[in-house]
């Protein structure tokens, strides 16, 4: 495994090299360039990067207006404002008329840090996933957030994908296969499965190991495609092993856990745990102090696969 | 082939029996506001725009987006007139299954440059489309009309301003200055005034204009175009129901069909047969 590096480099890396070779991207920022990543290719293309000002309203429907022009527009800021206060441009003026649209959100999550609730998004991907026409990307790892970023390209239409502030472990080799709605089986297993999609897949892999140091065998699945979700994957997952566990850097309410619970509870019923932000605000702090208060931690991962395989008592009396 | 000024009276004036008919027929729309603004999009659709019916998506053509989609009436009866579809279409508005959506839908009608109806975001995209433009190097145009009720919204604003920063001079926004909104005139729910002078201040070559002098229209386009540093906006005054006795001057007549006695008055007003 290679260092650390923030899923929002990756996404400005690959912006430059393959705005390199596409010129009819265009990119637009909300005056955050420097925090999104956008001026990475901002340096190397400036006849091709706009600041729209702070102004997420206007950034989304000139987005529109580039992309009804045939033009393949990426707009970025941070997740709060991207989802958030442009939530109706991108419904009305972006997923109705199924324009070309690339929403690329930074500082998603309480791993924003810092900067405290009002900034961290914990809601996008629930909101996003709600869209008709919406495709919702969410990767982990340097190199599926690259290979996202040349995905959306390839594909036709209005796509959201969420990137993270701080540095995470790279988890999968260069040459993984990521195709837009199918998740990556990272291994086999039979016990339980941990279906993780962002950041929290780096937290899923120390879990696996974990549990399967106790003799747990553990399915694991990075869904970095949240809608459409790839139910193929899910419901063998929940006909295969005895319980499946999901892991988000997101509101318990609406994003992967809830996709996935929708997906068992219609074609294969079976326990679904649901490891994420419940239900409250975030606050100021350091993301890895932020990940614990919040229960993001492969701990709770696997705390949550054991009281799911029957162990609850056990978890529950060491409280 | 371009209207000339007799023409394009006539045309607003057929457009306007068209858009009573339609919300007649619908059994709900928004008649004040089509009306009011049938003479500014009669003069686009066959004078000021390079457009091709034949081939409603041509790349370097002259766009529209009708930022205030509640008009959708008179987009539609433009369109259906200029040849983009059948007038048969026109008695169907708003109806289950009809391509005539309640407001614009670009993905289920020729001609309609951009799905719009939620206020303020047809002049945000229309800055976008203008944006391209310059990126491509084309010199086609866009046009967007707004609503004065509309400029409550602060999107319109932002937009403004990008339009400004990025001296977009190939977007003309259109106001349709009718003065009246859903709940009563723009004075009474949330004043606009002085309009000309925010929009100076915000970067903006304003033409003040009678929106109903067809001379007057055809002049501020042309002067519109000849602007090479700023986006252009025409500050239209017009007549809410412009055109119809008991509608003119009325904001009840903002978002109401009329009656099959009303439609009938409405198209002896406007000289039609009933």
């Amino acid at each position: 495994m290679s260092k650390n590096i923030a899923t929002r480099e990756s996404y400005g890396n690959a912006l430059k090299r393959i705005g390199g070779e596409n010129k009819n991207i265009v990119v637009l920022d909300a005056d955050l360039s420097k925090s999104t990543k956008t001026a990475v290719f901002g340096a190397a293309y400036p006849e091709r990067h706009f600041n729209m000002g702070i102004a997420e309203q206007n950034m989304i429907g000139v987005a529109a207006g580039l992309a009804a022009s045939g033009k393949i527009p990426v707009a970025s800021s941070f997740a709060m404002f991207a989802a958030g206060r442009a939530f109706e441009v991108v419904r009305n003026s972006v997923c109705y008329p199924k324009l070309n649209v690339k929403i690329c959100a930074t500082h998603a999550g309480v791993t924003v840090g810092d900067d405290g609730a009002s900034h961290q998004a914990i809601e996008d991907l629930s909101i996003m996933r709600s869209l008709p026409n919406m495709v919702v990307l969410n990767p982990g790892d340097d190199v599926t957030a690259q290979k996202a970023v040349e995905a959306m390209m390839e594909y036709h239409g209005p796509v959201y994908a969420r990137f993270g502030r701080a540095a995470v472990p790279v988890v999968h080799a260069e040459d993984v296969v990521f195709e837009i709605g199918k998740g990556i089986q990272m291994s086999e297993g039979t016990d339980v499965t941990i279906i993780a999609t962002g950041i929290l897949v780096a937290e899923a892999v120390e879990a696996r190991a974990t549990l399967e140091k106790e003799g747990i065998s553990v399915r694991l699945i990075d869904m970095h495609t949240i809608k459409p979700i790839d139910t193929d994957i899910i419901v063998k997952a929940a006909m295969e092993t005895k319980a499946i566990i999901t892991a988000e850097e997101h509101s318990i309410i609406g994003g992967l856990g809830s996709a996935v619970a929708e997906v068992v509870s219609e074609h294969a019923p079976t326990k679904v745990i649901r490891v994420g932000v419940k239900d409250t605000f975030g606050e100021s702090g350091k993301p890895d102090q932020l990940m614990e208060a919040y229960g993001l931690k492969a701990a709770n991962i696997v705390e949550a696969a054991k009281s799911a395989l029957g162990e609850t008592v056990v978890v529950e009396a060491t409280k | 082939m371009k209207q000339n000024v007799v023409e394009l009276k006539a045309t607003a004036n057929t457009m306007r029996q068209d858009i009573v008919r339609m919300v007649n027929a619908a059994g709900s729309g928004h008649p004040g506001g089509s009306l009011s603004a049938a003479d500014i999009v009669a003069a686009l659709y066959f004078n000021v725009m390079d457009i091709d019916p034949k081939d409603p998506k041509k790349v370097d053509r002259d766009k529209f987006v009708l930022s205030k989609g509640h008009a959708a009436p008179v987009l539609y009866t433009a369109l259906a007139n200029r040849g983009f579809f059948a007038k048969e279409e026109l008695l169907q508005l708003r109806k289950f299954g009809a391509m005539l959506q309640g407001h614009p839908d670009m993905k289920g009608t020729p001609g309609v440059d951009m799905s719009t109806g939620s206020l303020g975001q047809g002049i945000s995209v229309a800055v976008g489309m203008a944006l391209a433009n310059k990126i491509d190097g084309r010199t086609s145009r866009v046009y967007t009309l707004l609503g004065d009720g509309e400029c409550n919204e602060g999107l319109v604003w932002e937009a403004l301003m990008a339009g400004a920063h990025y001296k977009l001079s190939n977007l003309t926004a259109i106001l349709d200055y009718n003065g009246l909104q859903i709940d009563g005139s723009n004075d009474d729910v949330m004043g606009i005034k002085p309009i000309d002078k925010k929009f100076e201040s915000f970067g903006w070559n304003v033409i003040e204009i009678d929106g109903h002098d067809m001379d007057a229209i055809l002049a501020a386009f042309e002067s519109a175009k000849n602007e090479t540093e700023k986006p252009s906006v025409i500050l239209a005054t017009t007549v809410k129901g412009k055109g119809v006795s008991f509608m003119e001057g009325d904001y009840g007549w903002h978002g109401q069909a009329p009656s099959d006695e009303q439609l009938a008055q409405a198209l002896k007003d406007l000289g039609g047969d009933c």
